[in-house]
């Protein structure tokens, strides 16, 4: 019980750092690709390593359906992360290229706070 | 512990609302409104309101936000000058009062807390249903939640009402321009099955655990939404019967059980004996239809000349 | 301090910076926001009456927690009607036959 308590905090603790480096990076990272980048990591090893952190507690007091349930939610936000990540991506790229007469292509953001 | 978890949400959910009402771009504000959104659905959670929260979430902050990125997107309005100091002062001024009345309220609250838990939890039996807050909705305060139905269908007819003559009949506007790669559409693909299923699961659950015909409808609202934004289902004809009948279904089927409380039971509302449950599905079924609907439609927002796309 | 205290103040608060932003907001829009986070504070308020109210192996009163979402999805109406205004007028600006002003005079 002791090493599955451990387990479970381990595993939590590590998917806060990566939910903290991804804010960090959210706030402090130049561009929207590279933020995107670290939004994205943090978003899924992060989740992940909680789903992970979480799981074994769940099934070991019982819950299977909610441990299933917590899988599903991992895997649902995998997947919209993505793909958001990479709409998001796009409309970036696009905007960096129509602001493309700008020599390092930064101005386009300049309005985005 | 877990009082310092609820100080950092409220600091968090009071930093999103200073945010939001901050000066910047509309984009930015709206943004803001919807984080705050999220994280009132977090203090609902605390508040061990779970039906609340997930309502605060799909509608407070997903459903309106979509709504208010909408009208940012397509209000060109420059913005009007910031008000005078002395302006600015009084609104503080008054933003202040409001503020120490609240509190004072909040402290005064009378101590052995006025509650209704008792009263429903002696009925909920006769409902046949495990959800207080669903039997509340549907059963105790039937007459509410009718309303409510017709309130969202009006602030669709008002929309709708806001375009010329000539478009009456045609689609909403595209609200998003046609991405480049498939990446919206993969994504459709994929989560509209599994969203459809997840709001149907809460819409069928919330009689006995969180969640309901707002919830799931709400849900239901956001896959159909996602379908058209990827290109999967065309944008609707508002002129359309059978969309029209969906819209109407909830309201009227509504409206049809409790006119037929006055011959099968004793009152306006009130559902058969025996077949309580089988009657309360029924209109929640059909309000819930009513509601993603009604949703998805609201967010389309108003009719547009084909011409001008 | 008990955690439904804490959660009343922050609601009071929150309506607060809603006035405020109804009274200073600069455009319509900007007042549709401030009137759904000074709608968001009053549902708070709701709910902590609600949890203050628990009882009878309910975490809280169910009433009031049934009418806030009955006021979540009527405050929704009345943004998504306010939002359909706003673009509306819009239109009308780009059109030439709306005054380049808001039409609600600037208190």
């Amino acid at each position: 019980m002791i090493a599955l308590h451990l387990l479970t905090g381990l595993c939590v603790l590590a998917g806060l750092v990566f939910f903290a480096a991804g804010t960090l990076g959210l706030l402090r990272l130049p561009d929207p690709l590279t933020r995107l980048h670290a939004l994205a990591k943090a978003d899924n090893i992060g989740l992940g390593l909680i789903a992970l952190g979480v799981l074994p507690q769940l099934v070991a007091s019982g819950a299977v359906l909610a441990a299933a349930k917590v899988v599903a939610i991992w895997l649902l936000l995998q997947l919209s992360s993505g793909a958001v990540a990479q709409l998001l991506a796009e409309v970036a790229f696009r905007d960096s290229e129509t602001g493309a007469d700008d020599p390092d292509g930064a101005a386009a953001e300049a309005g985005e706070p | 512990m877990s009082l310092a978890f609820d100080a950092l949400l409220c600091l968090l959910a009071l930093l999103a609302a200073l945010r939001a009402v901050a000066a910047g771009e509309g984009f930015s504000r709206v943004a803001a409104f919807m984080a705050y959104g999220l994280i009132l659905g977090l203090v609902w959670v605390r508040l061990a309101a779970v039906d609340v929260a997930l309502t605060e979430v799909a509608v407070g902050s997903g459903v309106t936000g979509l709504v208010l990125l909408r009208a940012v997107a397509r209000d060109d309005a420059p913005a009007p000058l910031a008000a005078g100091l002395a302006y600015r002062l009084l609104a503080g001024v008054v933003a202040l009062l409001v503020f120490a009345g609240l509190a004072a309220v909040v402290l005064l609250l009378p101590e052995p807390a006025p509650s209704l838990a008792p009263e429903v939890a002696r009925h909920l039996p006769a409902t046949d249903l495990g959800n207080p807050i669903t039997a509340v909705l549907i059963v105790f305060r039937a007459l509410d939640t009718l309303l409510e139905t017709v309130v969202l269908l009006l602030a669709l007819i008002g929309v709708w009402a806001l375009s010329p003559d000539r478009t009456w009949a045609g689609r909403p506007a595209v609200l998003l321009p046609a991405p480049w790669s498939g990446a919206l559409e993969f994504l459709a693909r994929l989560v509209v099955p599994v969203g459809v299923l997840v709001g149907l699961y809460m819409f069928w659950a919330g009689a006995d655990v969180p969640g309901g015909a707002f919830q799931g409808g709400a849900v239901l609202a956001a896959m159909a939404l996602m379908a058209i934004a990827a290109g999967l289902l065309p944008r609707p004809v508002l002129a359309r019967r059978r969309l029209r009948a969906l819209l109407l279904a909830g309201p009227f089927g509504f409206l049809l059980v409790g006119v037929l409380g006055w011959v099968f039971a004793d009152a306006f509302l009130a559902y058969p004996p025996g077949v309580e449950k089988a009657v309360i599905i029924l209109v929640e079924a059909a309000i819930t239809l009513s509601i993603a609907v009604t949703l998805a439609l609201l967010v389309l927002g108003p009719p547009v000349a084909e011409e001008t796309e | 301090m008990s955690a439904e205290t804490l959660f009343g103040l922050a609601a009071a608060a929150l309506c607060a910076i809603g006035i405020y932003g109804l009274m200073v907001g600069r455009g319509a829009l900007a007042r549709l926001i401030a009137f759904n986070l000074l709608g968001g504070g009053v549902f708070v308020l709701f709910g902590v009456v609600a949890r203050r109210g628990a009882g009878a192996g309910f975490g809280g009163d169910p009433v009031p927690q049934a009418l806030v979402i009955t006021g979540i999805v009527v405050a929704f109406s009345a943004t998504a009607l306010g939002a359909a205004l706003v673009e509306r007028l819009a239109q009308l600006r780009a059109k030439g036959g709306a005054p380049s002003e808001e039409p609600e005079a600037d208190t």
